[in-house]
C-alpha cells in the first residue's frame, strides 16, 4: 500500500488497495462503513480480514514513518537488511518418560531457517492438495493417502537430522520423499504413475524411495522392524547415521512394534521411533483403539517423549534431543508428534464421517503449522507478506509444472511389467497369463 | 447328491448387491445364534465396504464391536473366542493384509483339532476379507491368497461369485464345525446385484457348482472370473463354435475333484484361470490333480491362464489380470491342439 499521499487528502476519498489483498482494488469508504463482502474500513485502510494479521507489521511501519518525520515510507520497497535474523522463541514443554531433562523450550531460529521450513512446507501443502485434485479428476488412481496438516513433522524431523541419516515410514509418505531429497515432479509422476516417476511409475503412492528413504510401506507396522535393522546397520558400519523409524496411531497397536522395541533396546540401536499420532487410525480414534493413549510410553523400557506435532520448532528441537540421545549411543528413543491431518485417511474417505467439520475447521485456524510459522516470521519482524507471497507464488508454479509433467509423462513400457522381481543375470523368464508366451525379467 | 443349487423362488427376495448379501448373511447369523460375535477393524460403523451396516445398532455394540490395527491379534483372538464357544465372525480389512494372521491361521487354528485329538476345535470361526483386483488396488489392496491357505489341512477356503452364492456359502461357513476362509470379491460388492432369499439358506461347501454344460471344454474359475469364464464361453461358442462348460469351483479346499474329473472326461480339454500368479497358484493343483484322474481322456495339455510371476502391478494392471481375450486364446490353442 502506497502512503505517499499527503496528510490533508482523505484517505477514503481514493481508490485504494487493500495492503493483504492488493490485487483486489477496493473501492474506499468512509471509515466504519461495510465495503462488498462484509468488509470494513479500517483506519489503516486494511480490509477486516487482514487486519488481525497486519496490525504488528503496520505499526513496525508506522513507527519507521514516524521516525523519518511523517515521510513516506513505502512499504513494498523495504529492504531486507531491515529484518531481523534471528529471534529466539519459546516452545511448549514436551512430557517425558523416563528422561531426567527434555527437549530445550528456547529455540533460535535464523530468518534462512524460517524461509526454508515455510518455502518446504508450502510446497508440501500445496503439492498435497494438487494431488487431491489430480485424484477428483481420476488422473491419480489407486490409493493416495496425503499428508497436509501433518507438515511441521516432516520438516521438523528433516531439520534435525542429516541427509545421510535414514528414515522410513508408512504409506503417508509424500512429505516425507519430498524433504528427503525427491522432487515435486517425480513425486507427483510416480502418483499418476509415469515413467518419470520416482519408482518408475511402478510403486504408486505409497512406494515412494530415494536416498536414504526407505518409503512409502503399505502394509501397517511392517516399516517398523525394517527400521531397526537400518540403524543395526548404522551401528554395524559405525557411521554415527541413525534411522529415524515412523508409524502412526493405528500401527502402535501392531504387534511387530513391540518386538522391535524390545530388540532395538536390548542392542542398543540408533533408532528414534516416531509416532505421528492424528487422532484417527483411519476412521477409528485414538481412544477407541488403544488402551493407552500416551504412545510415548508404550516402549517402556526406551524412553520416551511427547512432542507438539504442529508446531514446526517444537518438532526440530525435539527431533535434535532425540538424534542427540541416539548418537551418544544410549539406545532407541520413542518420539510421540501429537499432530493432526485435514484430509481423511485416504482419498476415498470424506473424512467427516468419523469427525465434525468443526474440529477440522477449529485444528485449522488455531493449529495449522503453516500459519504459526508465518505468523511467528512475521510478527518478529522475519520476513514480509509479499516475501511470503513470492514465496508462494513460486511453489505454485513449481507444482503446477509437475502436474502438467506428471500428466503428460508417458507410462512406463510393457516391458517393465516384469522387470525387477528377482536380480537376475542373464534375464529370467516369467511366465505369464498363458503358457505361450514368457516375458523376460531383467534387473 | 445334488450337483446344482437350485434356487426356490417361492421365498420373499430382495435385490441385493455384493456387501448387502453379506449384510443380510450376518444379520440373519446374529439373529439365531446368540454366541455370534463380528469383529475386526472398523466394523463397527460398517465396515471399509458397508458389509456390517446397521449391525451394531441392531445387535448391540458387545456382538458387533472394533478391534485395534492387529491382524495377528484379531485371528488369535478369533480361535479363542472359537475355542471356548462363540461363533467368531473375524474380519481382516483386506486379503493383503492377513499375512500377519498367517501363523495364527496356519499352525494354530487348522491344527487345534488335530493336535488336540479332538478334545478342542475352533471350528465356529470364520474369517472374512475381501479379495482380488479391483482395478486400482495395486500392490496391496489387489492378492489373491487362496493358494497359501490351500497348502494347510485342517481350515476350508471359499469364495463366492455373487450375491446369492454369497450369502448361501458365508452362512455354510459359518454353520460350518471347521475354520473357513471366506474371501469376497471386492470389485463386486457394488457390481454385482441378484435378487437374493432373506431367509437364511445354506449352499453346501466342496460341492463345485456347474454354470453351464458343455462338450468341448471344460472352464474351471472362482470368485470374479467367473463371470469372465461366462464372457469367454460365449464368445468361444459363436466364433469358434466351440461348446464350452463352465465350472464354478465355489470351495478352493477341500475341493470337489469329482465335478471336475468328471467334466474333464466329457470334454477332454480343462482350461483353468484365476488372478494369483501362475507359480504355485491353486490351478497348479487342480492341473495336477486332473493330470492324475484323467490323463487319458485329455485331448490337450491343461491349460492355466493366471496372473504373471510378479507382484501385482500399479499401473500394468489390465495388461496383468487374464482377461477374457487371453482366454479365448488359450481355448483356441487347446481346440487346434
Amino acid at each position: 500500500m502506497c502512503f505517499s499521499q499527503t496528510p490533508e487528502k482523505k484517505r477514503w476519498q481514493q481508490r485504494w488497495f487493500c495492503r493483504y489483498c492488493r490485487q483486489r482494488r477496493r473501492r474506499a469508504a468512509p471509515e466504519g462503513q461495510r465495503l462488498t463482502e462484509g468488509r470494513i474500513c479500517a483506519v489503516q485502510g486494511l480490509c477486516w480480514a487482514s487486519l488481525g494479521k497486519m496490525l504488528t507489521n503496520i505499526s513496525n511501519v508506522l513507527r519507521a514513518c514516524a521516525q523519518r518525520n511523517g515521510a513516506a515510507a513505502v512499504v513494498s520497497a523495504r529492504t531486507y537488511a531491515d529484518f531481523t535474523n534471528e529471534a529466539t522463541f519459546e516452545i511448549k514443554k514436551c512430557d517425558t518418560f523416563k528422561l531426567d531433562e527434555g527437549p530445550a523450550t528456547q529455540v533460535v531460529m535464523t530468518r534462512d531457517e524460517g524461509l526454508q521450513y515455510y518455502r518446504t512446507m508450502q510446497t508440501m501443502r500445496r503439492m498435497e492438495l494438487k494431488a487431491d485434485q489430480l485424484y477428483k479428476q481420476k488422473i491419480i488412481r489407486g490409493f493416495c493417502h496425503l499428508y497436509d496438516g501433518q507438515e511441521a513433522c516432516a520438516v521438523g524431523i528433516e531439520a534435525a537430522i542429516n541427509l545421510s541419516d535414514h528414515l522410513i515410514t508408512a504409506y503417508r509418505a509424500h512429505g516425507y520423499t519430498y524433504t528427503r531429497g525427491g522432487t515435486v515432479k517425480k513425486i507427483m509422476a510416480e502418483l499418476t504413475g509415469r515413467r518419470g516417476g520416482i519408482a518408475k511409475g511402478k510403486g504408486g503412492s505409497m512406494h515412494m524411495y530415494c536416498k536414504h528413504f526407505y518409503g512409502g510401506n503399505g502394509i501397517v507396522g511392517a516399516q517398523v522392524p525394517l527400521g531397526a535393522g537400518v540403524a543395526l546397520a548404522c551401528k554395524y558400519q559405525g557411521n554415527s547415521e541413525l534411522c529415524v523409524c515412523l508409524y502412526g496411531d493405528g500401527a502402535a497397536n501392531q504387534g511387530q512394534i513391540f518386538e522391535t522395541y524390545n530388540m532395538a533396546a536390548l542392542w542398543k540401536l540408533p533408532v528414534i521411533f516416531i509416532c505421528e499420532n492424528n487422532g484417527y487410525g483411519m476412521g477409528t480414534s485414538v481412544e477407541r483403539a488403544a488402551a493407552s493413549t500416551d504412545y510415548f510410553k508404550r516402549g517402556e523400557f526406551i524412553p520416551g517423549v511427547r512432542v507438539d506435532g504442529m508446531d514446526v520448532l517444537c518438532v526440530r528441537e525435539a527431533s535434535r534431543f532425540a538424534a542427540d540421545y541416539c548418537r551418544s549411543g544410549k539406545g532407541p528413543i520413542l518420539m510421540e508428534l501429537q499432530t493432526y491431518r485435514y484430509h481423511g485417511h485416504s482419498m476415498s474417505d470424506p473424512g467427516v464421517s468419523y469427525r465434525t467439520r468443526e474440529e477440522i475447521q477449529e485444528v485449522r485456524s488455531k493449529s495449522d503449522p503453516i500459519s504459526m510459522l508465518k505468523d511467528r516470521m512475521l510478527s518478529n519482524n522475519m520476513a514480509s507478506v509479499e516475501e511470503l507471497k513470492e514465496i508462494d507464488v513460486e511453489v505454485r508454479k513449481e507444482i503446477e509444472d509437475a502436474a502438467q509433467f506428471a500428466t503428460t509423462d508417458p507410462e512406463p513400457p510393457l516391458e517393465d511389467l516384469c522387470n525387477h522381481i528377482f536380480h537376475n543375470n542373464p534375464p529370467l523368464e516369467v511366465r505369464g497369463t498363458n503358457p505361450w508366451s514368457k516375458l523376460k525379467s531383467v534387473s | 447328491q445334488k450337483r446344482r443349487f437350485t434356487f426356490n423362488l417361492n421365498c420373499p427376495t430382495q435385490k441385493m448387491n455384493l456387501f448387502q448379501s453379506i449384510t443380510s448373511a450376518l444379520d440373519n447369523t446374529l439373529a439365531s445364534d446368540p454366541t455370534a460375535v463380528i469383529f475386526g477393524e472398523d466394523v463397527a460403523f460398517g465396515g471399509v465396504f458397508r458389509c456390517t451396516v446397521g449391525l451394531r445398532d441392531k445387535y448391540g455394540k458387545d456382538r458387533v464391536f472394533n478391534t485395534p490395527l492387529c491382524e495377528q491379534g484379531i485371528v488369535g483372538f478369533g480361535i479363542g473366542a472359537a475355542v471356548a464357544g462363540a461363533t467368531a465372525i473375524a474380519e481382516i480389512q483386506f486379503a493383503d493384509y492377513i499375512y500377519p494372521a498367517f501363523d495364527q491361521i496356519v499352525n494354530e487354528a487348522a491344527k487345534y483339532r488335530y493336535r488336540s485329538g479332538n478334545l478342542f476345535d475352533c471350528g465356529s470361526l470364520t474369517i472374512r476379507a475381501p479379495w482380488g483386483c479391483v482395478g486400482h488396488g495395486s500392490l496391496y489392496h489387489s492378492q489373491s491368497p487362496e493358494a497359501f491357505f490351500a497348502h494347510c489341512p485342517g481350515i476350508k477356503v471359499v469364495i463366492p461369485r455373487s450375491p446369492v452364492q454369497a450369502k448361501g456359502l458365508l452362512l455354510s461357513c459359518i454353520a460350518d464345525k471347521n475354520p473357513c476362509i471366506f474371501f469376497e470379491p471386492k470389485i463386486l460388492y457394488r457390481a454385482a446385484v441378484e435378487q437374493v432369499p432373506e431367509e437364511p439358506y445354506i449352499i453346501p461347501l466342496s460341492q463345485a457348482e456347474i454354470l453351464q454344460e458343455g462338450s468341448d471344454v471344460t472352464l474351471v474359475a472362482w470368485g470374479t472370473q467367473i463371470h469372465v469364464m461366462k464372457e469367454v464361453a460365449a464368445m468361444a461358442q459363436e466364433k469358434l463354435g466351440v461348446s464350452c462348460e463352465v465350472i464354478d469351483l465355489q470351495t478352493i479346499l477341500p475341493w470337489d475333484t469329482e465335478t471336475i474329473c468328471k467334466s474333464v472326461v466329457k470334454t477332454g480339454r480343462l482350461l483353468i484361470s484365476h488372478e494369483a500368479p501362475i507359480t504355485g497358484g491353486f490351478a497348479a493343483e487342480i492341473s495336477s490333480t486332473v493330470q492324475e484322474e484323467c490323463f487319458l481322456n485329455l485331448e490337450a495339455p491343461i491349460s492355466r491362464v493366471c496372473g504373471y510371476d510378479t507382484p501385482f502391478p500399479h499401473i500394468f494392471e489390465p495388461f496383468y489380470i487374464p482377461d477374457k481375450w487371453k482366454c479365448f486364446e488359450a481355448i483356441k490353442k487347446m481346440i487346434n491342439y
